[in-house]
């Protein structure tokens, strides 16, 4: 047996359970299949009408039906269904009673357009609407309220799994899915708790929402096809693609694990972050602050970085994130960054911002269970600046015992983790 | 028990709010149980305006200023206050391990923007073209960026240089104690050694009073005292923002820091609001330190909204510790949302500061008298349609 503690003498943390949804499909296996074929789930939208929009493409979950759209209601339905499956597969608990806490990673909430031209239309008013006049009869809408508080997914989801305590919602923008995952380590290390549910969801592709990544110019406008216009760290890569998904974790001790005979199916070595002081949307120039996050996260799993076989980017194909990247993994590897497996998963299903970081542990955890890499689709025109094994195109069959699984977001958020197959 | 060593000692406060700024100008006011409350702006709603701040004293670059709405701006200034307060402000080798959990909601909506917007629609040929061209058109490009909610944090790093980590919580009141729940949880397992904790409101916006107009939840006809507001009561909500520098007593004393406070406990649950809202959930957390308190020097600071029926619930958990004096500060500073557990928390740390407890502000007479001298401070938090959340702390 094992021991349960790692080498800092902590509990170590595995995963019991794995849910997934993204623009490919729901559930491990379909998600699974398709990665690994390099099939992409980007489309042209039909949520809403794009006429006058520069980017008129994403990867939205559109096979997933809810009542009353907004995002906060699709994300809360996309985390279910990812954590339904993780539940399911882990076998802990009881239906409806999860025995642990819940760290969401979700989307801001706000009121949207849809409602809010409703509610002009009940005002009345004609012609120069404002706030007022919406003020006037916002009381006739009180379902808005709970829908648009930022603590409602959680509290739903907190409901529909029976999780304990106060559920934490948390934005690290498009860093959240990897915090999550972090905070349920930390309090299971503390001994707070033997297991969390750790969850990043996002829904939110609505014409506003696209519209903002848009005017920061942050969104890839080649749109036909559209399967093709995510293209990270190629030379002709031209921004991120928005899209929607979750991933669902079960986080438990080996102890715990142990002790319910429940199978192992990962290890969440290390978590590390670092902030960035330098600017808004873009990176420090040194790198430090990715190589810091990165740095952290061997420390703290207690590996160096020769340990690593795999590593699970950021990737998201804009012009500053792919270059940034590929400058903090040259800097940490040196001449074995070459030869360290590299793909981005958002190649193929966009990037799921919120959602991204759970999303893309959890396949970084199915590409260890497989011992095969999805590849990174559309790498027609290599970036010399870029000298890396992206597993171009084609998957491909490689044992791995370590990855790296980074995620970095607007505000200088930074998180890696340190994924293994089994306790060290 | 905590080993002492990594006991979560208060180090650091910075608040902004319709009391003025810093201690010496919440102090002033809350002894004289005065405040400035706004009834005629967003009438017949009444708001808890933000005091006149210099921004150039704590975000020097005029650049930095025009990436930030509101919130972002009073946040960001409060961090500043905090830091400075603790000495740690300009400290970079602190600051690059300084934990930083911020609580969030989401920034103002342009609503001259959607009101244009708004307008246009109805007579359009075609509004969901228009709607994506207006869109395109009238967004301010940044102001994206002073509307996500982790931005807060991250403006906080690159005007202050706090890097050590940066997580932001966000759902209402909860997000504000969870903040302070984990961040203390961290300090006291020895995960972190010194952490920022806190958030910033701005009440003044209609979008956000939309929102809770929604479910009827805002006091109308007139400011009140939040226990004279009744059963058909509400909130009358205030700009503010809070931010506390908390350490562990090793690292406290192994820098020389003053220490203002000890935070001895933070807890949060999630009651049942459709059963027995708040009261079983306050007494589930009483129930953890009732052995440490000690009535005849203990007081209880209450977050309380003046919305029902969570301030009756509250109300009916307060009654049964008669021997606990005590102050509902929503009566002085309106109810902050996501900061305002931290900001009473950073209250009770001043009033522990100061010795005495601040003036009742109730002309129902539930805050009784107190003139004894104060050794603990239990703060209660309970939000407005979910989430509670009861702190511990005591005099250094």
């Amino acid at each position: 047996m094992t021991s349960a503690r790692d080498k800092a003498g902590r509990p170590i943390v595995v995963v019991t359970g794995i849910g997934v949804v993204t623009s490919l499909g729901a559930g491990k296996a379909d998600n699974w299949r398709k990665l690994t074929a390099g099939e992409s789930g980007i489309h042209s939208i039909t949520r809403f009408p794009t006429e006058g929009l520069r980017t008129t493409m994403a990867g939205t979950v559109d096979f997933i039906d809810v009542d009353a759209m907004s995002a906060p209601r699709l994300s809360e339905r996309l985390a279910e269904v990812a954590a339904e499956e993780a539940v399911a597969q882990s076998g802990i608990g009881a239906r409806g009673r999860f025995p642990g806490p819940l760290f969401l990673a979700v989307p801001p909430v706000e009121l949207e357009w849809p409602q809010r031209i409703e509610i002009a239309k009940t005002s009345g008013a004609n012609n120069a609407i404002n706030y007022d006049d919406l003020l006037r009869v916002s009381a006739k809408f009180p379902a808005y309220h709970d829908r648009f508080m930022f603590g409602s997914v959680a509290d739903n989801l907190a409901d529909t799994f029976g999780t304990l305590g106060s559920p934490i919602s948390l934005s690290t923008a498009c860093a959240s899915g990897a915090s999550a995952i972090q905070l349920g380590v930390e309090a299971i290390r503390r001994g707070e708790t033997d297991a969390a549910l750790c969850i990043g969801t996002d829904g939110s592709v609505n014409s506003e929402s696209l519209v903002r990544f848009s005017l920061l110019s942050a969104l890839s406008t080649q749109n036909d096809p559209p399967q093709g216009a995510s293209k990270p760290f190629s030379k002709n890569r031209d921004g991120f693609v928005m899209a929607e998904g979750a991933g669902a974790l079960v986080l438990e001790s080996l102890d715990a694990a142990h002790a319910r005979s429940a199978k192992i199916l990962g290890v969440v070595g290390g978590c590390g972050e670092m902030a960035d002081s330098f600017h808004r949307t873009r990176s420090n120039p040194d790198g430090k602050p990715i190589i810091g996050a990165i740095r952290n996260a061997l420390a703290d799993a207690g590996i160096t970085p020769d340990d690593i076989g795999y590593i699970n980017p950021h990737g998201t194909g804009t012009p500053e994130n792919d270059k940034m990247e590929a400058l903090g993994v040259m800097s940490i590897f040196g001449e074995r960054a070459k030869n360290i497996p590299m793909s981005s998963n958002k190649s193929m299903i966009g990037h799921t911002l919120s959602a991204a970081g759970a999303v893309e542990a959890a396949f970084t955890l199915l590409t260890l269970e497989h011992g095969r890499l999805p590849p990174t689709i559309n790498y027609a025109v290599p970036d010399p600046a870029i000298p890396l094994d992206v597993v171009p195109n084609v998957a491909r069959d490689a044992g791995v015992k370590y990855a790296i699984s980074n995620s970095f977001g607007f505000g200088g958020q930074n998180v890696s983790l340190v994924l293994a197959r089994e306790p060290a | 028990m905590t080993d002492p060593a990594r006991e979560g000692v208060i180090t650091g406060i910075g608040i902004v709010s319709c009391l003025g700024e810093g201690l010496d100008a919440h102090w002033e006011k809350l002894r004289a149980g005065e405040t400035t409350v706004d009834e005629v702006a967003f009438a017949p709603y009444s708001v808890h305006p933000i005091c006149a701040l210099d921004f150039d004293r704590q975000i020097p670059k005029k650049g930095d200023q025009r990436q930030m709405e509101a919130w972002q701006r009073i946040g960001t200034y409060a961090a500043g206050l905090a830091l400075e307060s603790a000495g740690i402000k300009g400290n970079s080798e602190i600051l690059a391990r300084t934990d930083m959990i911020v609580a969030a909601g989401g920034g103002e909506r342009d609503v001259i923007a959607d009101s244009a917007i708004l307008s246009a629609l109805p007579g359009a040929a075609n509004p969901d073209a228009l709607l994506n061209e207006r869109l395109m058109g009238d967004l301010r490009p940044t102001l994206f960026l002073a509307q996500l909610s982790n931005l807060l944090a991250g403006n906080i790093s690159i005007v202050h240089g706090v890097t050590g980590s940066s997580r932001t919580f966000m759902g209402e009141e909860s997000s504000g104690i969870d903040s302070l729940r984990v961040a203390l949880a961290r300090i006291n397992a020895g995960q972190a050694d010194i952490a920022l904790i806190g958030g910033s409101y701005n009440a003044e916006r209609k979008d956000l009073l939309m929102l809770y107009e929604f479910s009827g939840t805002l006091l109308k006809g007139g400011y009140r005292p939040v226990w004279a507001r009744g059963p058909n009561g509400g909130m009358v909500t205030g700009s503010l923002g809070a931010f506390l520098v908390v350490e562990s007593r090793a690292h406290a004393q192994a820098r020389g820091a003053r220490i203002i406070a000890r935070l001895s406990a933070v807890m949060s649950e999630r009651s049942s609001r459709k059963q027995d809202p708040v009261a079983p959930a306050l007494r589930t957390m009483w129930d953890r330190i009732a052995s440490r308190i000690r009535p005849g020097q203990a007081a209880l600071l209450s977050g309380a909204s003046g919305a029902e029926p969570a301030t009756a619930g509250e109300r009916a958990f307060l009654a049964e510790h008669a021997d606990i004096p005590v102050r509902a500060t929503g009566s002085y500073i309106g109810h902050g949302m996501e900061p305002s557990f931290p900001m009473n928390v950073a209250l009770a740390a001043l009033t522990l500061d100061r010795g005495r407890l601040f003036a009742a502000r109730d002309p129902t007479g539930f805050e009784k008298p107190m003139t004894d001298a104060l050794a603990q401070v239990v703060v209660a938090g309970a939000g407005y349609w979910r989430g509670e959340g009861l702190a511990l702390v005591e005099a250094a």
